[in-house]
């Protein structure tokens, strides 16, 4: 194993930007005046409402159910009256359906007593059924039900767990201070999903750039499951989990399928020490840890936050705005998505908040493609984003999908490297919205 | 206080150090020691051979190209390739034209930059060859001092020079023609007779390096041309001797600019590595082909010039294979 690269083909060194916070330990942000919960969070069907303006709500009270089984239920975050339910700006960038709760002032937010079962008692179904009854989804940012990835099809027979601590997004400290700050949460996550799985083998994967975490992780290694640590080579998108895959079991994912279909249940450590932090506490899922920072903002950090807090609330808790901030980002720099208000809540899957300077986000000229291949030998996913560009700008989208388009990870790669700076990833992301239309169209 | 308004771009949010404008000014300032090295040997003609078909090249891209792309730098490199691969002490006026020529019907009409097929350099390099093929072979002795112009370099359009100079052969008109070799050691260091830009293997290798180290060329076209002539020739030479060895064919002619500078051309090259390797492989062999059995004593241009049209169909025959469709599920 001695001097072995776990790694994958192509990919990007983009700069790690990780300096502003990551020696901030995390910490708890008050609670603001009011939340703001809309009932998608998640990948999936929105939750269903189940209370209305004027209830009283005490916080961890469940105030949406999940709407089929890919799906998962809202919970209060704050206890405090409904004030409405209405349309709100949404990370996203649209409106959507959200629950707006005013904060109960001088309330000491205790929370009920237990809302979530002991895990030792339960069944494997049980403890599904009660990460689902929590509203646990993945943290990594696409939010997907993790009780939907603990439950595989019969058929499917997992034999790895792959913990994702990779963290490749540049910025982003909030993975990397849960395993230095928590790493005894994230085993206990661990041991939880591998009842859950019946798996007996884990593998957690971290990016060597965060010898602190691997360090965390290694001094509390617990002997007597089978988990093993694998510092890995720091590249983008070190994160993605077929590129994970790859990396940790030299397995490919094939096109069109998921990672069960190798065998593999890929979980981000944040939601392994959520999975934790929900049985330890007995609260469901309704505040996460947050990275705020970028050069826009005063007083960058990780930031505990509760669920459905606003922009500017959170902003605030940092000290605020520098004169010269410019664009405000969830996520991380290579995926993440603008916003345009001050107003969107903080999300389950919410991974950081940037707040870049006018510096930080600098424009540049755009040119023709001179055909340098730059995009070739970027793309993690052996695309050819030249020739992608080239269909999408002239709006051929249906041959976009013979050549590949539905592989794309939008992982932004392509756009990084291009010298005369073609918006691929943008260009993709359309294309992919105009097939998904057209063939809803069709369908109708 | 009032709501401030935000910037709202797509991700990434991120962006790689080089621009085209970077790579087209890198290419630009690497072919500075080239054009050096060309006054050093064969004087002031030289150099104004140079900068008469740039200044007919950017010109062009002023008057008929897109606003403000004389920024991004192809359009100077279009003009100092093409001088680069013209005789010393060619008349002006025709150098000029040819840089007109090079980005007039290389690259402006095919819709600017990137959207050429052929590199403009040779294009134009092709068109003066086949206008004027007498100036474009008539290779001078160096003269004495570096202030000294050729003679019939100033004469005006279309009053035919006086082609009394005197005129020594090319390495490559001396093999072929008089079956004479010339040492590598000349070949290499440049003191040979040739274009500007045929001089010093040498310089031209380090200053490829470089773009090929910033990732600004792609090696294995290069590379690629080189292992094909070599192989090609080292076969040829062991059938007879009265062909030339690997050694002349690398280091004489227009090659080594021709492998670095124009096959690397990123528009009119391949975008798969794969191709690069087929590219660079078939503008060897063809090299080899035209210079030992072709009717001119030089192939590398209509070598380069060939492969460039197959480019679209080496990049179609050998598009990237996606991850995750070459496993068959039941290895899985």
């Amino acid at each position: 194993m001695l001097g072995q690269r776990l790694t994958f083909r192509h990919g990007v060194h983009p700069p790690e930007l990780k300096g502003l916070t990551e020696a901030e330990n995390i910490r708890r942000m008050p609670f603001p005046d009011e939340v703001v919960l809309p009932l998608s969070q998640h990948t999936g069907a929105p939750a269903k409402l189940i209370v209305k303006e004027g209830d009283k709500v005490e916080r961890g009270d469940k105030i949406a159910v999940s709407d089929g089984f890919i799906s998962s239920p809202v919970h209060a975050s704050a206890s405090g009256t409904v004030a409405a339910v209405e349309l709100w700006p949404h990370p996203l960038g649209d409106y959507q359906t959200a629950v707006r709760i005013a904060v109960e002032k001088y309330s000491a937010q205790v929370p009920r007593p237990r809302i979530v079962p002991e895990w030792e008692g339960l069944s494997p179904k049980g403890i599904v059924q009660a990460v689902q009854d929590a509203g646990v989804v993945g943290l990594g940012g696409a939010a997907f039900p993790t009780h939907v990835k603990l439950s595989p099809p019969e058929d499917a027979k997992i034999d790895t767990v792959i913990i994702n601590g990779c963290e490749c997004e540049p910025y982003l400290t909030t993975d990397h201070h849960i395993m230095s700050e928590y790493p005894e949460r994230v085993h206990l996550g661990i041991r939880i999903m591998m009842k859950a799985l019946g798996v007996d083998r884990v593998m957690i994967g971290i990016e060597k750039n965060k010898p602190d975490a691997i360090e965390a992780i290694r001094a509390t290694l617990p002997t007597d499951i089978n988990v093993t640590v694998h510092p890995l080579t720091v590249k983008y998108p070190q994160g993605a989990e077929k590129m994970l895959i790859e990396a940790l079991l030299g397995r490919e994912v094939p096109s069109g399928k998921l990672p069960m279909n190798v065998g593999v249940v890929v979980q981000n450590v944040g939601s392994a020490a959520t999975i934790a932090e929900v049985f330890e506490t007995g609260l469901p899922l309704i505040e996460r840890i947050v990275t705020v920072t970028g050069r826009g903002v005063k007083e960058p950090a990780n930031l505990i936050v509760p669920v459905g807090t606003k922009v500017r609330e959170l902003i605030e808790a940092c000290g605020g705005m520098t004169d010269d901030a410019h664009e405000i980002v969830f996520g991380g720099p290579m995926m993440g998505a603008p916003q345009a208000s001050l107003d969107v809540p903080v999300l389950k899957g919410t991974t950081g908040v940037l707040v870049l300077s006018k510096d930080e986000t600098r424009r540049q000229e755009s040119y023709s493609c001179i055909r340098c291949g730059y995009c070739l030998d970027a793309c993690p996913v052996f695309l050819n984003p030249q020739l992608l560009g080239k269909i999408a700008i002239a709006g051929r989208y249906e041959d976009a999908e013979d050549h590949h388009i539905w592989d794309c990870m939008l992982c932004g790669c392509c756009s990084y490297v291009c010298p005369s700076n073609i918006p691929l990833s943008q260009l993709f992301a359309v294309t992919r919205t105009a097939l998904r239309r057209a063939k809803a169209k069709s369908a109708a | 206080m009032s709501e401030p308004r935000f910037l709202v771009t797509a991700s990434p949010h991120l962006k790689g150090p080089a621009t085209t404008p970077t790579i087209m000014w890198n290419v630009v300032g690497s072919l500075v020691p080239i054009i050096a090295a060309s006054g050093y040997f064969f004087g002031v003609g030289a150099l104004l051979v140079v900068a008469s078909a740039t200044f007919g090249a950017l010109l062009t891209e002023v008057v008929f190209g897109a606003k403000g792309s004389l920024v991004d730098g192809s359009a100077a490199i279009t003009g100092l390739l093409l001088g680069l691969t013209l005789p010393p002490s060619f008349p002006l006026w025709m150098s000029f034209l040819g840089g007109i020529f090079a980005i007039g019907v290389g690259k402006l009409i095919f819709g600017g930059l990137g959207q050429n097929t052929f590199n403009p350099a040779l294009l134009g390099r092709a068109f003066l060859q086949a206008a004027f093929p007498l100036a474009i072979t008539t290779w001078p002795v160096a003269t004495g001092s570096f202030w000294d112009l050729y003679p019939g370099q100033l004469s005006l359009p279309l009053m035919s020079a006086q082609v009394d100079a005197v005129t020594a052969a090319t390495p490559l008109g001396l093999m072929k023609f008089d079956g004479v070799a010339t040492g590598t050691r000349e070949l290499f260091m440049g003191t040979i007779g040739g274009s500007a830009g045929e001089t010093s293997a040498i310089i031209i290798i380090v200053c490829g390096l470089y773009l090929a180290l910033r990732n600004f060329l792609n090696w294995r076209i290069p590379v690629s041309i080189f292992i094909s002539v070599a192989v090609l020739s080292q076969f040829i030479h062991m059938i007879s001797d009265s062909y030339p060895t690997p050694q002349f064919m690398l280091f004489a002619g227009g090659l080594m600019l021709g492998a670095w500078y124009m096959a690397t051309d990123m528009v009119t090259s391949p975008v798969t590595n794969k191709a690069c390797w087929i590219f660079g492989a078939g503008v060897g062999a063809l090299i080899v082909i035209i210079r030992l059995w072709g009717g001119l004593p030089e192939g590398v241009m209509y070598a380069i010039l060939l492969m460039n049209a197959l480019v679209p169909y080496l990049n179609q025959w050998t598009q990237p294979k996606v991850f995750g469709t070459q496993v068959s599920e039941a290895a899985s």
